[in-house]
């Protein structure tokens, strides 16, 4: 893609999302947004691409070409101008331009000594006034700033603060058990008013949401190893309700959850491609097939808050018939809803149940679900839908008794109804009769 | 095996799952084939006429591997003979079941062939020596079923082969063949 000559290229994951850098966020998603630039007539054209504004850039991603995808660094914008309300503007489809920092050959550089003018056009159903103001919000906390400020928390916490000034804070030496508790002590105090700060402000909690997780999982260590200074021993009154808080403590999992107020009309299209990006991982470790169920339990812990629903969940997956993801959404007879890779195949696993089966004490005793599942290397209840849908095929014949449901190979196909006293001497009656009558 | 007294069945009697109703269609058929023949093998050798479903009809079970057919297969796999014109129900509730291990016709066949062996055309007989009587001995018709009997007695009646006549004694038939 030609983006790369003039704007930073932006990686994307195999199911089309943005790969955010550490600390990113994303905040509102458009569709339909034209990139343009006035100045430049190399410029390529960005026609009608999905643009994602997070804390630290702008992307723009072309969805009809996985590979494409291009980025404007936010510390490149140098200036945003006010929308225009003229008359002309009216009429035409609604347009956000902003000023970038330049390289003399033209190409988008934060640290250029040029400038060139951008313009998003946006042809899709948005409102421009919600998203310019999140544009402007999201430049001015200059969120990207933070990652370069080597060294401890506690700067950081005085920073965003707020109400600290500067980031000079006149510290006492550190000098023994008093020097310890006054750190302690400094450190709570921020902390405090960090907190204060952010829950009286909605807004801006949402952008201090990662240093809630933060304080969350500090505070999580700190519970967990005890503590040896004096100041927290007073804190703590009793096992009892250290246990309540770290029951509380949600699991550090998705710092960026799509959400339906920075998704919009593109909820379900954005989480179905989260989702397919996330359950890459559980479905390696559940042997290339896990239930929907567990999915949305593990899905939503992940995502800590803005928890979605079964009905989203469902249609998340449905939308990846759209989509060129490696996963899909399997329903078996019995109603078991499964998701599964593109590339698993029944043929193998019938294979390695076939074998299974034909073992001599698989032909004495059959097989169970649980056997089934040592062997295939999945959840027992999906080894069930796989044993079933092998005996749809005609290749195990159920037995049920006071033991439970076993699994045979089916050996009905090589006996003749004519002649029952017969047994062939190759075929699978033949293997399942000298197996079962050999003495011992 | 055991309850089979000298009968040997075919190995598959052996496999487990041939006692569970098999859900998929083209290995019920099978399976269905498989009890149908076996029935009326064992009916055959052992000389039974009626199977009572509620009964522990012996080759319903096997011991050895411990299982045993439900009510609903039983039904199922006697349903199939009847289908086939091997047997009859003798009653709605499907309680008991005639097994025409021989078909009647082949049964009237059998009854002409022992009067064509013995020379009993224009002889009388009755429907009790017919079936236990020392002519019938080591012929299929000795020991056989009397309602079976009976039916291919009236049947060849019909086709006027014989003719059919209430006995000296109360509960007793005699039968005139034609000559």
């Amino acid at each position: 893609m030609a983006a790369g000559k003039w704007l930073p290229s932006a990686q994307l994951t195999s199911s089309g999302r943005p790969v955010l850098l550490p600390g990113e966020v994303e905040c509102s998603t458009l569709s339909s947004v034209d990139l343009e630039c006035e100045e430049n007539s190399n410029f390529p054209n960005f026609k009608s691409g999905v643009l994602i504004l997070t804390t630290h850039r702008i992307l723009w991603i072309d969805e009809t070409n996985n590979k494409g995808a291009a980025s404007i660094p936010l510390g490149a914008v140098t200036h945003i101008f006010s929308l225009k309300k003229s008359i002309k503007a009216m009429f035409g489809k609604p347009k956000v331009r902003f000023q970038v920092s330049a390289a003399a050959d033209g190409r988008v550089d934060e640290k250029g000594s040029t400038s060139i003018v951008i313009t998003l056009v946006l042809r899709g159903k948005s409102d421009p006034d919600v998203f310019y103001s999140r544009f402007w919000e999201v430049w001015r906390s200059r969120s990207w700033e933070v990652l370069n400020i080597a060294g401890d928390s506690d700067s950081r916490l005085e920073r965003s603060g707020g109400s600290m000034e500067g980031s000079s804070v006149v510290r006492m030496p550190v000098v023994g058990i008093s020097g310890i508790l006054r750190k302690e002590q400094e450190l709570w105090e921020s902390t405090d008013k960090s907190l204060q700060d952010a829950f009286q402000d909605l807004n801006a909690l949402m952008s201090k949401a990662k240093e809630m997780v933060m304080l969350a999982e500090k505070m999580r260590l700190k519970l967990l190893s005890g503590s040896t200074s004096q100041a927290n021993a007073a804190n703590d009154d009793d096992t009892g309700s250290k246990q309540e808080m770290q029951d509380w403590l949600l699991s550090v999992g998705i710092v960026s959850p799509v959400t339906k107020e920075s998704a919009g009309a593109l909820y379900h299209q954005q989480l179905s491609r989260q989702l397919a990006d996330f359950v890459k991982l559980p479905l390696e470790k559940a042997g290339g097939m896990i239930a929907l169920i567990d999915v949305y339990c593990l899905f939503n812990r992940a995502r800590g808050t803005e928890l979605i629903s079964p009905e989203d969940l469902i249609q998340a997956c449905a939308l990846w018939e759209k989509f060129d993801v490696p996963v899909m959404l399997r329903k078996f007879e019995s109603g078991v809803m499964v998701i599964q890779n593109k590339s698993h195949s029944d043929e193998e696993v019938f294979a390695r149940i076939k074998s299974l089966a034909l073992r001599p004490n698989a032909l004495w005793t059959g097989i169970n679900p649980s056997d089934a599942a040592t062997t295939l290397g999945i959840a027992p209840a999906l080894a069930k839908e796989h044993l079933l849908t092998a005996e749809s095929q005609g290749l195990l014949c159920r037995d049920i008794s006071p033991e439970g449901f076993r699994f045979f190979i089916n050996v009905f196909k090589d006996i003749e109804p004519n002649n029952i006293y017969l047994v062939k001497e190759h075929g699978i009656y033949g293997t399942w009769v000298s197996a079962t009558t050999a003495p011992g | 095996m055991q309850k089979l007294g000298d009968f040997k069945p075919p190995h598959f009697f052996n496999y487990p799952p041939y006692f569970t109703l098999q859900p998929l269609k083209d290995t019920q058929q099978k399976q269905v084939q498989l009890w149908k023949e076996l029935i009326l093998d064992y009916c055959r050798t052992q000389k039974i006429f009626v199977i009572g479903l509620e009964d522990d009809f012996p080759l319903f079970s096997n011991s050895a591997i411990e299982r045993s057919l439900s009510h609903e297969a039983r039904d199922i796999f006697l349903s199939g003979l009847v289908s086939d014109g091997r047997a009859e129900w003798m009653d709605k509730g499907h309680k008991k079941c005639l097994i025409l291990w021989l078909r009647i016709q082949d049964w009237a066949d059998c009854i002409l062939r022992f009067v064509k062996d013995n020379g009993l055309e224009d002889s009388v007989m009755t429907v009790e020596e017919i079936r236990s009587g020392i002519e019938s001995q080591g012929t299929e018709l000795h020991g056989m079923d009397r309602t079976v009997l009976m039916r291919a007695l009236r049947m060849l009646e019909q086709k006027g082969k014989l003719a059919m006549f209430k006995g000296s004694s109360a509960d007793d038939e005699g039968v005139k063949f034609s000559a």
